[in-house]
C-alpha cells in the first residue's frame, strides 16, 4: 500500500484504540435528550469523533437540583461532563475543552494556535453567547417550554425577540456574504454552537433563516454535517415521541 | 501601528478590556468614542463592531470585538512566565478557568447587567427604573452567589488558586453592584474577601478608579 495509506490506516487504529481506552475510562455527558445545552456539548463530541455515554437527567423528578447531579453543576443544569477525575459544567467550557483535547490533524475547532485565526473563533462564540442567545433562547422557551408547564406563551415576549433576533441576522447574513462560516473559511466551534437553537428556530421562524441567503446557506451546511445531523435527528426523535 | 481599544472608561465591558491589558502590562490607545453623539452606530465604528457596540480592539490588521474574546486575545498573547491568566496549557485548570468564565456569562451577567441598567442607565435618560425588575434580578444574583459564596469556601479565586480571567471578568459589574447592592457581597464572606482581594490588585483598582472618575464626571 502507499505510504499515505500505511499513514492513514495507522492513524485509524491508533483512534480506534484510543476510542475503546476512552470508554474504559468513561467520558460521560450527564443531559436531557432533547435539552439545547446538551446536544451542544454532543455536537461537538460527535464532530471529533470521541467515544462517550450520555446519562440523562430526570428533570420530572428533579434530579437536577438533588445530589449527585448538583455536585457536578452547582446551578442545577444540564450539561455537566465527567472525564476521570474532571468535572465540568457550561456547555461552552466543555465544547472548549472537548476541542482542545480532542484537536487531531484532521479537525480543530478551536485554531487556538493561530493567534488571528482564533480570536475570531473566539469572537463569533461570545457572538453567540450574547447577542444570538439572549434573543432566540426567549422565544425557544416561550414556545416549547412554557406550555409543557400548563402556561400559555407570551406572544409579546415573542415578538420582541423575533424583532431583535432579526437585526441580529441582518450582520451574520453580512458577515456570511464574506466568509463561509463565522470566524473564517473553515467550521468552528462559533457555527456548532448554533445548531441547537437554530434547529428549534427553524421549527418555529424559519423565515428568519430562509429570508436571508447566507444564512440559509449556512445553516443547511452546518446543520447536514453527518455529526450535525446525528445530533438533530436525535433531537427531532425526542420532540416527535413527546407529543 | 500599537493596540488600540475603543470605548470609554466608565463602561464596564471596556474596562473589562482595560483591566486584562493593566494586568498584562500592555501599551495601548484608549480611543473615545461617543454614545451621547451615536458615534458608535457610525460606518466608520460599524466596521469594527457590526453590532455597534463598545468596546472594539485593535492589534495591528486585526479587528476584534466582544470584551470576553478581547481578553482571551489579549491573555494569549501577552502570557508571559509570571503571568497566565488562562491556563490553556494545561487540561484541567484550563478548562475550569473556562467554565469560571462561562458563569459570568450566562449566570452572572443577565442579572448583575439587568439591575445595573435599571440602576443607572435608566436614569442617566431620564426613565424611572422598574423596581419590580430590579428586585427580581436581585433576588435571582442572591441565589447565584450562593453558589460562588460556596465555591470561594473552596479555593482562593473562581478556577482554582490562581488568579484569572474568571476572576477579572467580574470587575466591572461587582464595581457597580457594591454601590447600589453591596450587601449581596458583604453578607456573603467568601466572596467578599474574594471581591476585596480582586479589586485590590493594583492592575484592577487603577480600572475601577478610572470607571468612578469617568462616571462621576458625566454625571
Amino acid at each position: 500500500m502507499s505510504l499515505f495509506t500505511a499513514h492513514s490506516s495507522v492513524f485509524l487504529r491508533e483512534r480506534e484504540r484510543e476510542r475503546e481506552r476512552e470508554r474504559e475510562m468513561g467520558l460521560k455527558l450527564y443531559g436531557a435528550p432533547a435539552s439545547t445545552c446538551s446536544a451542544r456539548v454532543k455536537a461537538a463530541l460527535e464532530e471529533l469523533g470521541v467515544a462517550y455515554e450520555f446519562v440523562p437527567i430526570n428533570f420530572a423528578t428533579g434530579e437536577h437540583k438533588q445530589p449527585p447531579h448538583i455536585a457536578r453543576n452547582p446551578f442545577g443544569q444540564v450539561p455537566a461532563l465527567q472525564d476521570g477525575d474532571l468535572t465540568l459544567f457550561e456547555s461552552r467550557a466543555i465544547t472548549r475543552y472537548i476541542a482542545r483535547k480532542y484537536k487531531n490533524g484532521v479537525t480543530d475547532l478551536l485554531k487556538q494556535s493561530d493567534a488571528a485565526a482564533g480570536a475570531l473563533v473566539d469572537v463569533w462564540m461570545e457572538v453567540e453567547s450574547h447577542q444570538y442567545n439572549p434573543a432566540v433562547s426567549p422565544i425557544f422557551y416561550q414556545i416549547f417550554i412554557v406550555p409543557l408547564f400548563g402556561g400559555t406563551p407570551d406572544q409579546a415576549v415573542i415578538a420582541e425577540n423575533v424583532e431583535k433576533l432579526s437585526k441580529i441576522l441582518d450582520v451574520y447574513e453580512d458577515r456570511l456574504s464574506k466568509s463561509k462560516y463565522l470566524a473564517g473559511d473553515f467550521i468552528s466551534l462559533a457555527d456548532l454552537h448554533h445548531l441547537p437553537y437554530t434547529f428549534y428556530l427553524m421549527i418555529t421562524h424559519p423565515s428568519l433563516v430562509n429570508s436571508r441567503p447566507h444564512v440559509k446557506a449556512w445553516w443547511e451546511d452546518i446543520s447536514s454535517r453527518p455529526a450535525c445531523k446525528k445530533v438533530t435527528d436525535e433531537m427531532a426523535a425526542v420532540a416527535n415521541a413527546s407529543k | 501601528m500599537g493596540v488600540k481599544l475603543y470605548g470609554f472608561p466608565a463602561s464596564t465591558c471596556t474596562a473589562r478590556v482595560k483591566a486584562s491589558l493593566e494586568e498584562y502590562g500592555v501599551e495601548y490607545e484608549l480611543v473615545p468614542i461617543n454614545l451621547a453623539t451615536g458615534e458608535h452606530k457610525q460606518p466608520a465604528y460599524i466596521s469594527c463592531n457590526p453590532f455597534a457596540l463598545v468596546p472594539a480592539f485593535q492589534d495591528g490588521d486585526l479587528t476584534l470585538f466582544e470584551s470576553r474574546a478581547i481578553t482571551r486575545y489579549i491573555a494569549r498573547k501577552y502570557k508571559n512566565g509570571v503571568k497566565d491568566l488562562l491556563k490553556e496549557s494545561d487540561a484541567a485548570a484550563g478548562a475550569l478557568v473556562d467554565v469560571w468564565m462561562e458563569v459570568e456569562s450566562h449566570q452572572f451577567n443577565p442579572a448583575v447587567s439587568t439591575i445595573f441598567y435599571q440602576t443607572f442607565v435608566i436614569p442617566f435618560f431620564g426613565g424611572t427604573p422598574d423596581q419590580a425588575l430590579i428586585a427580581e434580578n436581585v433576588e435571582k444574583l442572591g441565589k447565584v452567589l450562593n453558589v460562588y459564596e460556596d465555591r470561594l469556601s473552596k479555593s482562593k479565586y473562581l478556577a482554582g488558586d490562581f488568579f484569572s480571567l474568571a476572576d477579572l471578568h467580574h470587575l466591572t459589574y461587582t464595581f457597580y453592584l457594591v454601590k447600589t447592592h453591596a450587601s449581596l457581597v458583604n453578607s456573603r464572606p467568601h466572596v467578599k474577601a474574594w471581591w476585596e482581594d480582586i479589586s485590590s490588585r493594583p492592575a484592577c483598582k487603577k480600572v475601577i478608579d478610572e470607571m468612578a472618575a469617568d462616571a462621576h464626571a458625566s454625571k
